[in-house]
């Protein structure tokens, strides 16, 4: 592989392992406290299967490069992570998390779908293994969405303005990486800007007919994922305390 | 070497002793995670997929896997286990004598979806003691990333169904 495209594609791969494993542990940050005993399940399970999703971009990373993808998750300081910043804001509140998996889940499923006819022959076969698990989430985060936005005045006031907060944050997903036009002419990856515009296509009506507003604007947050928030330090901090207490210890 | 005594069925047959951590009562081969088991001069490789990608039995079933084979006489340092994700699990794969165990165990066996598992979301799980089909959906998440739970209106229990994947 020419190295202007290994290098490409390896701040891709880091990239979706980081959203997705800080969303993970997000998700995980609700086991003992979701409102009822079914979706404290569910949460357990989508923080298990996006922490499985994370591994598998972590490996294909480690195949590229041979970096260690514990080192990776747990040695590297914030200023080091390249996730964007809707996955570190705290959970905040039931339709807050909901709205994040959601905006997420639909982004992430038009990706997969796209990497599936990647050249990179090992991402499409990750691609078609994690789109099938990605189904189940899009169907339980979009139920979710429409349970809540036709629900009660208060539940949809809540997911009201978890969507206004996070709308912004939401279209950072879709900020190209700098390189990222070497890929996309190598049919690596799917271009973002076509992206954004299936996952409009999806999310637009379909928050619609949840009874929801959507923001106008179509200007992300940040435009790079070396910037990030006040949350993403204590996040690490919490996340990688064990395995810094004791670097070397065998599992 | 005594790998020469072995054979790639004398190997399958140990794999299929090897069980499901999170279901005891099929084996891994049942399940079709194993791919492909491969003999040479002194090595033995056996070929695996996990059924989810952050399936948390996967290096349990390795080691199991493992000691299976060095049953067979054959150390440690000479038996490989790969990880493939492609062609990704389906539960297509499952047997139909695992399916019947499945059931027995008190899990509804995954549909056949051939592939197009967004349209069997719509299907209606058995139950898997009456075989009725007076059944809700509960929760597509339960409590293993391979399980969903459902409930029978007539046996008035919920039940887990085994996620068609």
């Amino acid at each position: 592989m020419d190295s202007h495209i290994k290098h490409a594609l390896t701040a891709q791969l880091l990239a979706m392992a980081d959203d997705e494993i800080l969303l993970a542990h997000r998700d995980s940050e609700w086991t003992g406290h979701a409102p009822i005993l079914e979706e404290d399940i569910a949460l357990a399970n989508l923080a298990q299967d996006e922490l499985g999703h994370a591994s598998v971009w972590y490996g294909l990373l480690h195949e590229l490069t041979g970096e260690d993808a514990n080192q990776l998750v747990f040695f590297r300081d914030a200023s080091a992570y390249c996730n964007i910043q809707m996955v570190e804001l705290p959970n905040g509140d039931w339709a807050f998390t909901l709205m994040r998996q959601y905006l997420f889940d639909v982004a992430e499923m038009m990706r997969l779908t796209a990497l599936m006819e990647s050249d990179y022959r090992p991402l499409a076969d990750a691609a078609a293994k994690v789109r099938r698990e990605e189904l189940y989430h899009v169907r339980h985060s979009s139920a979710w969405i429409r349970r809540l936005g036709l629900g009660t005045e208060e539940s949809h006031r809540r997911t009201q303005k978890a969507l206004n907060t996070l709308w912004p944050f939401a279209l950072q997903m879709f900020v190209p990486l700098p390189n990222e036009a070497a890929l996309v002419a190598n049919s690596i990856l799917p271009d973002s800007a076509q992206l954004q515009a299936r996952w409009l296509d999806v999310v637009l009506p379909f928050l619609h007919q949840a009874g929801l507003e959507v923001p106008e604007t179509l200007t992300p947050i940040a435009t790079s994922r070396q910037q990030h928030s006040k949350y993403l330090a204590p996040l690490l901090q919490e996340m990688q305390e064990v395995a810094r207490q004791d670097p070397g210890a065998e599992w | 070497m005594a790998i020469q005594a072995v054979t790639e069925e004398k190997v399958w047959h140990v794999l299929d002793t090897v069980k499901d951590p999170e279901i005891p009562v099929v084996s891994v081969v049942e399940m079709g995670l194993i791919r492909a088991v491969e003999l040479d001069d002194d090595r033995v490789t056996v070929t695996m997929t996990p059924t989810f990608s952050g399936c948390p039995a996967l290096e349990v079933m390795q080691r199991e896997i493992k000691t299976a084979v060095s049953a067979l006489n054959i150390p440690l340092p000479h038996i490989t286990i790969n990880v493939v994700l492609s062609p990704p699990w389906s539960t297509d794969w499952i047997t139909e004598e695992a399916r019947a165990k499945l059931k027995a165990f008190g899990l509804s066996p995954p549909p056949q979806h051939g592939g197009k598992l967004d349209i069997i979301f719509h299907d209606i799980a058995p139950c898997p003691r009456c075989d009725g089909h007076n059944t809700s959906l509960k929760n597509s998440f339960g409590p293993t990333l391979c399980r969903a739970i459902y409930y029978c209106h007539d046996c008035q229990e919920p039940f887990e169904q085994f996620k068609p994947l």
